[in-house]
């Protein structure tokens, strides 16, 4: 017998009968390493390189700012216009039956599946004076095609299924008879939904909101066709970082880059804590 | 999960009491909001694709389909996914099975690396390739002076498009595997087997259908990603330039019908993932992992 020691001590792995962890975690890491770690570290160092004054001044320049400010607002806009449709979407889904709801289902996957850029070309064609809806409402006088509105349309088409795909399961999950007791004590359809249902899907909704506007603040195939990319009006963040780069401004794409990184960092942080606060209030 | 037994004499719950649903004027106004909402924002992008696409008729769609530098585009993008899927599938493999399988310190954290490309833009993920091997990149005067081209070249499409797509069969497998556990494994290493054999004829069957899902995904994002692609391409027509890069080029030069059938082309993919994806759901779903989307 191998003396088995009382105190297992700190140790590395469980041991195990299976073989191949060391090929497997090793292929992995290095993998990883090479792929993304090596490269994410380079943009660190890079713009570490810079030194402050410089990353200051790229990063208060005015274009910089307003870039910002528009790809985090629009993301913003559309991830809550998402968090609204995208929870009675779900809800249709999950709660009504109805012919072809397999298929409406599956169209929710849509904008994972389609490329950025057809989406783009697409939604640009809608919305252009002369489109599908645009024509329509031209006469309104409201702009989307070339206006931060656009940008806000586009990301709404990217985001909706972030929404809907974190809500869903979950309201697969709650059970009718919670409602049914609501219902017994008196509670009448709309304080069910606001009282019962509703907080036990915001930390659902809050991921899926999370994962909307993170993915909308790095857009950019969808966007670009239709945002019009006038500087200081409708130009996002990552298309400034593709003109820098074109301009061979590399100090400058680094940097804006690396506050993108950052803030999306920062919110994501933030968003994490919300969760974990609703997590313990509504459990 | 529930027991059968119980259910039986649980209430009903498709016989829908006023209690658990909502009106019917509410049902129908969420119903049409629903549809309004994925008529607007999904379908008619999908429909006016193929309607654009087919706008100077089939024989314009024909034509600009052969062109030489679309068919090359189309060429392009079909070996870069062919290089990277599978590269993303080894991996996918490979970090499964040592997450699922073992227990390590660190799992969560390697788990959350993994899926940090995820919450990278593309376009920042086409530039970190380029400040790593560009003319003034860390290996720039390096690659030069032995005579390697990685950007602007076929070596870095496939490098960002890996990144982009780096996460897709991982994500898939790990919690797949995880549920499964060890057992199977243990059995047919107990019965003789080694541990190729274990993995091929054990684990491998195991999650198949799993696989194909990650696989299935990843391809459509390797086949369509435009930022990441973008940045590292240099957009060299006939050399360079990947479908999605195509598509950009031909509608800025205002031939939008030529545009919309290169896209028409990627809408079908999409539409094949979709219908691929859903038949995969609707058989084989207790053998995919629970985490549905992205």
């Amino acid at each position: 017998m191998t003396t088995a020691p009382a105190k297992a001590g700190w140790r590395f792995r469980q041991p195990s009968v299976i073989p191949g962890f060391g090929l497997t975690l090793g292929f992995s890491l290095a993998y990883l390493t090479l792929i993304i770690l090596i490269p994410l570290s380079g943009l660190i160092w890079r713009s570490a390189a810079l030194g402050w004054t410089d990353f200051w001044a790229i990063v208060t320049d005015r274009r910089t700012i307003n870039a910002l400010e528009i790809s985090f607002g629009t993301a913003f806009i559309a991830a809550a216009v998402n968090v609204v449709f995208g929870t009675i979407v779900a809800w249709v889904l999950v709660r009504y039956s109805f012919p072809g709801r397999r298929i409406v289902d599956a169209m929710v996957d849509l904008p994972f599946a389609l490329p950025t850029a057809v989406a783009g070309i697409a939604l640009t064609t809608l919305y252009a004076p002369n489109g599908w809806i645009g024509s329509l409402l031209t006469p309104l006088g409201i702009k989307v095609a070339y206006t931060p509105l656009g940008i806000v349309i586009a990301l709404i088409f990217i985001g909706l299924p972030f929404v809907v795909r974190t809500v869903q399961p979950i309201m697969e999950e709650i059970d009718k008879e919670v409602e049914e007791v609501a219902a017994t004590l008196g509670a009448n359809r709309f304080q069910i939904i606001s009282r019962v249902l509703l907080p036990g899907l915001a930390p659902a909704i809050v991921t899926g909101f999370a994962l909307a506007f993170a993915r909308g603040v790095g857009e950019y195939g969808s966007v670009i066709f239709i945002a019009g990319n006038l500087p200081y009006k409708s130009e996002i963040a990552p298309l400034l970082i593709v003109i820098r780069l074109e301009e061979y401004n590399y100090a400058a794409a680094t940097a804006i880059a690396a506050i993108m990184l950052a803030l999306s960092f920062v919110m994501l942080l933030v968003i994490n804590l919300v969760q974990t606060w609703s997590r313990k209030r509504y459990g | 999960m529930a027991d059968p037994e119980i259910k039986s004499y649980a209430p009903h719950h498709e016989s829908q009491s006023p209690a658990v649903t909502e009106s019917r004027t509410a049902r129908t106004v969420l119903m049409i909001v629903t549809f309004a909402f994925l008529g607007i924002f999904l379908l008619l992008p999908l429909i006016i694709v193929f309607k654009e696409a087919f706008a100077k008729g089939i024989e314009a769609y024909t034509q600009a389909l052969s062109e030489p530098d679309t068919r090359s585009a189309i060429r392009l993008t079909l070996l870069v996914a062919a290089i990277s899927v599978p590269l993303n599938v080894v991996f996918g493999i490979s970090a499964a099975w040592a997450i699922a399988k073992f227990e390590f310190k660190g799992k969560a954290f390697l788990t959350t690396l993994i899926d940090l490309p995820f919450s990278v833009s593309p376009v920042i993920s086409g530039l970190v390739y380029v400040l790593l091997f560009g003319a003034q990149g860390l290996l720039g005067a390096w690659l030069k002076a032995h005579g390697i081209v990685i950007l602007f070249a076929v070596p870095g499409i496939v490098l960002a498009t890996i990144f982009v797509t780096f996460p897709f069969v991982a994500r898939e497998l790990i919690p797949l595997m995880q549920e499964q556990g060890n057992g199977d494994e243990e059995a047919a290493l107990s019965l003789g087997a080694n541990g190729w054999q274990a993995f091929w004829y054990v684990t491998l069957p195991n999650v198949k259908w799993g696989l194909l899902y990650g696989v299935l995904l990843c391809n459509a994002r390797a086949m369509g990603e435009f930022g990441a692609v973008s940045v590292v391409s240099g957009h060299i027509r006939g050399l360079t330039n990947t479908m999605p890069l195509h598509v950009e080029i031909l509608y800025n030069e205002y031939n939008a019908a030529a545009a919309f059938a290169v896209a028409s082309l990627l809408a079908g993919l999409a539409l094949v993932t979709l219908v691929l994806k859903t038949l995969l759901e609707m058989r084989y779903g207790a053998e995919i992992a629970a985490t549905r989307g992205h």
